[in-house]
């Protein structure tokens, strides 16, 4: 199929049909609307499910009721909006039921603002609901890339079970730029007349399925807690995705950031190239399960004199980056999160004090 | 001898955690005995609450999802919607579905879900030890109001029948009680109708059912009958609110005539 060219929303919306997923609940929210604007006329054609909600806590259980009937189901939202849905994501993680949940970033705390951030970070990869829940995160720094990553979100839900998030920030969703999609639906979801109450007719059994997350037993609490704990383990070795860039050759500083700040990044890096001043990135890709060999080794990099987190929030994945490098090196934060994107400008200041203070 | 009463295919043979005299397991058998005579135990999925009733999986024997508080409504949207030919029920009591839940139902009997609900009014919250419910009457004493539930602070009890009953949208509500064979009768009645009434694609579909708590009412089994009937029944009546009429009379109640 040709490229076209697409707001990152829109694009979001279609890689998920494209991905086979024909269900999709949602609520209004700046900046990602144009999600649910789309899919309300794009999934009557493909015979799908739209549905508005009444609310994202409604629409968050509209996904675990459909996700535990062993369909493929998604939702966008942003930040608060999030906040809302973050029982329900507990609740899924604890059920072990598969679904995808898009958060389009914007400012915070409160109502915060409507421009892009990078706020949501600890949210998503720590603190995600109550209890030891985890979510495989996803962040997409391009249009193309986030059509990609809701496309690999699917099978990537069910290979575990948990729910998967796409945290991406506001100009991820805004965003125009060419993106490519496969010409075939994807294939249908993987087989889960294991567990989904998809009725005992529909899967030839006599026997019904559960779908809970109780256990008022400690022993049985604790054993689906250590089912829980080893598939993020897994995730760890199976699934954690990151990209180096410039970091072939020797460099005197390393950036770590991601999302649509890395290339803000990439282009101050290649201005200061031109200085004569190199400065590697490793952009991860999965927040969760963080790039932690791929940090520590480029931090480990023969010349490499300081870490800087740079991202749009007060300093949230700095706190994983220092955990990485263990105090080999110094590691500082940069950021702004009230909408503004830091300027390549600003980057190289950033780089050049920095290096000189050392 | 051909035995006439069973216990329902679609019972386990689990004995039930419910209290001496609690009504709830009445009212499980009125959903397994439905589910049986329709036939459709293959194809239903039921929702637990949060409440004493957050275990009914271990009793009625046909595909489950257990709700967080109050949710269940959502839940029962998102399968119905993506699987229309199932049959789904949502039972839930009246803290989950009156106070935590109360936008949830609200709204999942406006858009018309085609799913039902067996609403279990018991005036209290039964699971965690008895505090006041939206539904508790007037006076009544619970572990948070010792005093007696006082109406000039914190309002009257909801009649969720007749509240529901007032949106436009087609709908089955009613209000039975299962407090003696004659009423467990008219409940089981309204309790098939309302599956057949999703069965029909009809409409959504509300059976509210007034019921026992001896254990945290402080009262006797015995008493604990008597007490719905004197009490609670004036202020909850008996009877259908709502039945799915022809479009015209909706039409006709909502003003628009197009
Ligand atoms: C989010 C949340 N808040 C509070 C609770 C605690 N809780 C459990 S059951 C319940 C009330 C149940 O009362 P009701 O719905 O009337 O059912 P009953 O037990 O009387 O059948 C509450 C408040 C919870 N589990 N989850
Ligand atoms: S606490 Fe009340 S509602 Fe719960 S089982 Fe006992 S009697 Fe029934």
């Amino acid at each position: 199929m040709p490229k076209v060219l697409m707001k990152g929303n829109e694009a979001i919306a279609e890689a998920a049909i494209r991905a086979g997923c024909l269900n999709y609940f949602a609520y209004p929210i700046t900046p990602q609307s144009e999600v649910a604007e789309y899919l309300s006329w794009r999934m009557p054609e493909v015979n799908g499910v739209f549905l508005q909600g009444e609310s994202e806590v409604a629409v968050s259980y509209m996904i675990f009721g459909a996700a535990g009937a062993g369909v493929r189901v998604f939702t966008t939202s942003s930040s608060p909006g999030i906040s809302l849905m973050s029982e329900a994501i507990s609740y899924l993680c604890g059920a072990q039921l598969p679904a995808v949940f898009v958060n389009i970033m914007r400012g915070g705390p409160g109502l915060g603002g409507i421009l892009p951030s990078q706020a949501d970070y600890l949210q998503a990869t720590k603190g995600i609901g109550h209890g030891d829940c985890r979510l495989l995160v996803m962040a997409p720094a391009s249009v193309q890339e986030a059509a990609e990553m809701v496309m690999t979100a699917f099978p990537l839900a069910e290979k575990y079970r948990n729910p998967v998030m796409i945290l991406g920030d506001g100009l991820i969703g805004q965003m125009m730029e060419p993106v490519e999609f496969p010409d075939q639906l994807k294939s249908e979801a993987s087989n889960k007349d294991g567990w989904a109450t998809n009725g005992m007719d529909h899967r030839g059994s006599t026997t019904r399925n559960l779908v809970k997350s109780l256990f008022l037993d400690a022993e049985q609490l604790n054993d689906n807690n250590l089912i829980l704990r080893a598939k993020y383990e897994r995730m760890k070795k199976e699934d954690v995705r990151w990209e180096c860039w410039n970091t072939e050759e020797t460099y005197d500083a390393l950036i770590v950031s991601y999302g649509t700040m890395s290339r803000v990044c990439k282009t101050a890096i290649s201005m200061l190239k031109e200085e004569g001043i190199e400065v590697g990135l490793v952009r991860p890709q999965t927040l969760f399960p963080f790039p932690e060999q791929a940090v520590r080794q480029a931090a480990q990099k023969e010349g490499c004199r300081v870490v800087l987190s740079v991202e749009m929030s007060m300093g949230q994945m700095v706190e994983d980056v220092e955990r990485c490098v263990q105090g080999a090196l110094p590691v500082k934060w940069y950021g702004k999160c009230g909408g503004d994107v830091p300027t390549p400008e600003e980057i190289i200041d950033l780089v050049k004090t920095t290096l000189s203070s050392l | 001898m051909a035995k006439t009463f069973k216990k329902p295919d679609c019972m386990t043979d689990q004995k039930t955690h419910y209290c001496p005299g609690c009504t709830h397991g009445i009212i499980h058998r009125l959903v397994a005995e439905t589910i049986d005579e329709l036939g459709i135990r293959g194809r239903t999925v039921g929702i637990a609450p949060v409440g004493c009733a957050v275990l009914a999986y271990n009793y009625i024997d046909c595909d489950f999802q257990e709700a967080a508080h109050g949710r269940a409504p959502a839940m029962a949207t998102g399968i119905k919607r993506v699987r229309p030919d199932l049959m789904v029920f949502t039972y839930q009591g009246d803290g989950d579905l009156a106070s935590i839940g109360m936008g949830e139902i609200i709204h999942a009997a406006n858009r018309g879900e085609k799913f039902t609900t067996i609403f279990v009014n018991n005036a209290i919250y039964g699971m965690t030890g008895g505090q006041m419910a939206p539904t508790t009457m007037p006076n009544q004493r619970t572990t948070t109001t010792p005093f007696g539930r006082k109406s000039d602070e914190v309002g009257m009890p909801i009649r969720v029948a007749e509240l529901l009953g007032t949106l436009v949208t087609p709908g089955y509500i009613t209000r039975q009680t299962v407090i003696s064979p004659k009423y467990i009768q008219k409940a089981k009645r309204a309790i098939k109708q309302a599956f057949i009434y999703q069965m029909e694609k009809r409409c959504y579909s509300l059976v509210e059912v007034l019921s026992t708590c001896p254990t945290n009412w402080g009262m006797t089994p015995q008493d604990a009958l008597q007490w719905v009937q004197d009490v609670l029944m004036p202020y909850y009546p008996l009877g259908d609110v709502k039945v799915p009429d022809s479009e015209k009379v909706t039409e006709a109640a909502a003003g628009t005539a197009n």
